[in-house]
C-alpha cells in the first residue's frame, strides 16, 4: 500500500491486510507475509478479540468518566490493531515504556483492568506494579519515556543479556506524532542509535495532536525522522493489525539478537476525543472521521475471520459477553477504589529512603488533621529532631 | 469600567496590543485554531492572521527560544507555554538564554519577550501537571516575573511586560481565570515591581500573589466581619523585581506578618519574604513571621489528599489567629 502526504507523494506503507480485509501480496514483503502467516486462526481469534476487549474497556472507562467516576480518560478507540498487533509481538521479558493512551498494551500485558483506571481515577499515585508484567507507568508530559526505555534498554545491554532471537530482551517505547517534536524524543534517538540500544520505538502517527494535525509537527513522513537518526525505519499501516505485527515482531527481533534499535510509524488514527475534556468537532471534519471510519481496524479483522472461517455468532456471543463481565468488573472495581486515605499518607511515597524532614513534615499534619497543630511547624521540628538526637 | 473575568482582561489585553503595535506577535502550542487549552487566544488567530498568531509543534524548548531569536531582532513575541510545568522544558532557553543575553554581553541585546503561562494545583492533574514553580523563575537575575491576582491586574500588568524591554514570565493561575472584577477601560500599564496594598488595617499583615493573594483578600473581609480584625493585605504582585519596601513598611505598622505562597515552604517565596521582614521590621514585630504553603510533597491526584496538600482559606485564618494569640501573649 501507499499513502499520500499533503503533497500527494506516494509514502510506502507495509500492508498485509486491506480496508475489506483481504490479504495482500504486495512484492517485497515476503518476509512480513511470512510471519503473518505464522499466526494461527486461534492467535487470530486471540487478537481479534482482544481488540474488542481494547474497545470495550474505553466505551466503559467513558462513561465511567462521564459518571464523574474518573477525573479524566484518553480513549485509545481507532489504535486497537496498532496497540495489540504490536503487543502480540512481545515476550514477557520484554519492557514497555507506555505513553499515556496504550490500554491495548497494557490489555495483552495482562494489567489488571481496574489497575489501569486507578491513575484516571484518582485513587491513589501510580496504578499498577511495573515489574509484574514488564511495563512501566504511563508519562504526560509528553515524550519523556522514550530516554527512560534507552536508557533502560543501555542497562539491558549492559547486563550482557543474551542475543537471541525469542531469548533476548528488547524494550519498546510508544509515543505519538506530536512528540515526534520534542527534544527528549530526538536525543532519546540519538542515545539510541550510537548506543544501538535494544530499543524499539513505536510512533502512533493518530493524525492528531490534541488539536494540531501532523503538518503542524513535520514537512516529511515521520518514519524518515527514524532514517535520519540511522534506525531502520518502516511505515505501516497501523489498522492492520497483521502487519503492525510483522513489522514490530521484526524490530523486537533485531533488538534480541543485540543489532540495535529501530523504528515503526504506525499510521492510525485517533476516532475518539483526545481526552473526555475535548471536544474534536471543534478543529476536524465529519468527512475526515467517515474516511478513518472506513478502515476501522476491528472491521477489518472481522472481515478477515470470517472469509477464512474463523468468526462465527457463537464466538462473538462469547467475546459479548467476556465484554459485559470485563464492564461489571470494571464498574464494581472502580467505584470500589477509594482514597479515604489519611491524609498523612500523602507523605507514604515521596522518597525511597525516609528522612527526619520528611517524618517532621507527616506528624505536622497529623495534628493539624487532629485538629491540634502546633503553633509552628518548627515547633514540632525542634521536638522531633531534639528526640532523634 | 466593566466587570470581567480574569480571562476575559487577559484576552482582551493581547488583542489590544496585537491591535496596537505590529512587532507584538503569539507563539504556542494549540493557541490558534483551538484558541489555547484555557481558551485566552478566543478568535486572535481569525481576526489577526496566522502571521501573528502562530501554532507551533509540540516543542516547548523549541518555541520558547525562537522567540528569543525573535524579540533580538526586536520583535516582541508572547508565548503561551500550556501550563508552567512544561516551561521546564525549556529551562535553558529560558535561564541561559533570555536571561542572560543583555548583560552578558554588555547590554547591545534586549530580549523583549513575555512569557505566559498558568501555574496552579487543585484541578486533579496529577503531580507533574499541577506545579507551582514561579520561584525558579524569580531566582534568577535577568528575568522579570509577575504575578497578578485581578483582573484589573491581570490587564495591567499583560500591557506591562508586552511593552517592558526584558523578558518577563507572566504567571496565571487555573484558579483564577473565572474569577471577576472591575477594570477600567482606560487601564494604564502598571509599574512591574510594585506591590499593591489591596486592604488597609492595623492588627496583621497578610502577604500572597496569585491565587493567593485572592484568598488573602477574601479572608481578611471574613474576619472583619466575623471578628471584627482589621487586617492589612499586600498581594506582591511582581516576584522579580520584588518590592521590599512595600512588605516591610505595612509589618512596621501591623507588627504581625503571615506570609501565603502556593508552593513548597521550604526554600519557597515565603522565606525570602520572611528573611526581608526580619532585615527591614525586626524591631517592630510583635511574633514570629508565619508562612502558610503547601505540604511537601509532590501533589497527590487523589483529590482529598490534593486538597489536604495544597493551602486553603482555613489554614490561612488558623494562621492568622495563632499569629494574633502571639501577638497578644507579647503586648
Ligand atoms: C511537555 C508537554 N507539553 C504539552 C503537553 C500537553 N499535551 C498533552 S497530550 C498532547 C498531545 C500529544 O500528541 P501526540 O504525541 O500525538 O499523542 P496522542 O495524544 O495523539 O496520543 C499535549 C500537547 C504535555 N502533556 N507535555
Ligand atoms: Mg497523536
Amino acid at each position: 500500500m501507499t499513502t499520500t502526504n499533503g503533497s500527494n507523494e506516494a509514502i510506502p506503507t507495509l500492508q498485509l491486510l486491506d480496508p475489506q480485509g483481504n490479504r495482500v501480496t504486495t512484492r517485497g514483503t515476503k518476509g512480513y507475509r511470512d510471519r503473518a502467516a505464522a499466526l494461527t486462526a486461534e492467535d487470530l481469534r486471540g487478537m481479534y478479540r482482544d481488540m474488542v476487549l481494547t474497545r470495550r474497556f474505553d466505551d466503559e472507562a467513558t462513561s465511567l468518566q462521564r459518571q464523574g467516576e474518573l477525573a479524566l480518560f484518553a480513549p485509545s478507540r481507532g489504535q486497537e490493531a496498532a496497540q495489540v498487533g504490536s503487543a502480540y509481538a512481545l515476550r514477557p521479558q520484554d519492557y514497555v515504556f507506555p505513553s499515556y493512551r496504550e490500554h491495548g498494551v497494557l490489555h495483552v500485558r495482562g494489567l489488571d483492568p481496574v489497575d489501569r483506571l486507578r491513575f484516571f481515577r484518582g485513587s491513589d499515585h501510580g496504578g499498577w506494579n511495573p515489574t509484574e508484567h514488564n511495563t512501566s507507568v504511563y508519562t504526560i508530559v509528553i515524550g519523556a519515556h522514550t530516554l527512560h526505555a534507552t536508557g533502560y534498554a543501555m542497562g539491558v545491554q549492559r547486563d550482557g543479556t543474551p542475543h537471541d532471537k525469542n531469548d533476548g530482551t528488547a524494550v519498546i517505547t510508544y509515543f505519538g506524532d506530536g512528540a515526534t517534536s520534542q527534544g527528549d524524543v530526538n536525543e532519546a534517538m540519538v542515545y539510541a542509535a550510537v548506543n544501538d540500544a535494544p530499543v524499539v520505538f513505536f510512533l502512533q502517527n493518530n493524525q492528531w495532536a490534541i488539536s494540531e494535525p501532523t503538518t503542524r509537527q513535520t514537512k516529511t513522513p515521520l518514519y524518515k525522522r527514524g532514517e535520519a537518526f540511522g534506525l531502520p525505519s518502516l511505515r505501516v499501516d497501523g489498522n492492520d493489525v497483521l502487519a503492525v505485527y510483522a513489522a514490530t515482531q521484526e524490530a523486537l527481533e533485531r533488538a534480541r539478537l543485540g543489532q540495535g534499535p529501530s523504528f515503526i510509524e504506525a499510521f492510525t488514527y485517533r476516532m475518539g476525543a483526545h481526552t473526555t475534556s475535548d471536544d474534536p468537532t471543534r478543529y476536524r471534519t465529519s468527512e475526515q472521521e467517515e474516511q478513518w471510519r472506513r478502515r476501522d481496524p476491528i472491521d477489518r479483522l472481522a472481515a478477515l475471520l470470517r472469509s477464512e472461517g474463523a468468526l462465527d455468532d457463537d464466538f462473538e456471543a462469547e467475546i459479548k459477553a467476556e465484554g459485559d463481565e470485563l464492564g461489571a468488573q470494571l464498574r464494581d472495581g472502580v467505584r470500589a477504589l477509594d482514597g479515604g486515605s489519611a491524609v498523612s499518607s500523602m507523605f507514604d511515597d515521596v522518597y525511597a529512603t525516609p528522612h527526619g524532614t520528611l517524618a517532621t513534615d507527616r506528624a505536622w499534619y497529623e495534628a493539624y488533621d487532629a485538629g491540634d497543630p502546633p503553633a509552628s511547624q518548627y515547633a514540632i521540628a525542634d521536638s522531633a529532631q531534639g528526640g532523634a538526637r | 469600567m466593566s466587570v470581567i473575568t480574569y480571562r476575559q482582561a487577559l484576552h482582551d489585553t493581547l488583542r489590544a496590543e496585537l491591535a496596537r503595535d505590529d512587532n507584538v506577535f503569539l507563539m504556542g502550542e494549540e493557541i490558534g485554531l483551538f484558541e489555547g487549552s484555557y481558551k485566552i487566544t478566543a478568535g486572535l488567530l481569525d481576526e489577526f492572521g496566522p502571521r501573528r498568531v502562530r501554532d507551533t509543534p509540540i516543542a516547548e524548548e523549541g518555541f520558547t527560544g525562537a522567540a528569543i531569536g525573535a524579540a533580538m531582532l526586536g520583535l516582541r513575541p508572547v508565548v503561551e507555554i500550556m501550563t508552567i510545568n512544561f516551561s521546564l522544558l525549556a529551562l535553558d532557553q529560558i535561564v541561559n538564554h533570555a536571561a542572560k543575553i543583555h548583560g552578558m554581553f554588555g547590554g547591545q541585546l534586549a530580549v523583549p519577550m513575555v512569557i505566559r503561562t498558568p501555574g496552579g494545583g487543585g484541578q486533579q492533574l496529577g503531580a507533574s501537571h499541577s506545579q507551582n514553580i514561579e520561584l525558579y523563575y524569580s531566582f534568577v537575575p535577568g528575568l522579570k516575573v509577575v504575578a497578578p491576582s485581578t483582573p484589573a491586574d491581570a490587564k495591567a500588568l499583560l500591557l506591562a511586560a508586552i511593552r517592558d524591554d526584558d523578558p518577563v514570565l507572566f504567571l496565571e493561575n487555573l484558579a483564577l481565570y473565572n474569577t471577576k472584577g472591575e477594570v477600567p477601560a482606560d487601564c494604564a500599564p502598571a509599574t512591574i515591581g510594585k506591590a499593591h496594598i489591596s486592604r488597609e488595617g492595623e492588627d496583621l499583615t497578610l502577604i500572597g500573589y496569585s491565587r493567593m493573594a485572592h484568598v488573602a483578600r477574601q479572608v481578611a473581609e471574613e474576619l472583619a466581619d466575623s471578628e471584627g480584625l482589621d487586617i492589612e493585605v499586600v498581594d506582591l504582585r511582581s516576584l522579580r523585581p520584588l518590592d521590599r519596601d512595600t512588605v516591610i513598611a505595612s509589618v512596621r505598622k501591623t507588627g504581625a506578618a503571615v506570609v501565603l505562597e502556593d508552593d513548597w515552604l521550604t526554600y519557597g517565596i515565603g522565606a525570602e519574604i520572611a528573611a526581608s521582614i526580619s532585615d527591614g521590621a525586626f524591631d517592630h514585630l510583635d511574633a514570629p513571621v508565619r508562612r502558610v504553603a503547601m505540604a511537601e510533597v509532590p501533589l497527590p491526584y487523589a483529590k482529598s489528599l490534593e486538597t489536604a496538600a495544597l493551602p486553603s482559606h482555613d489554614d490561612v485564618v488558623t494562621a492568622v489567629h495563632e499569629t494574633l494569640a502571639a501577638v497578644g501573649r507579647r503586648r
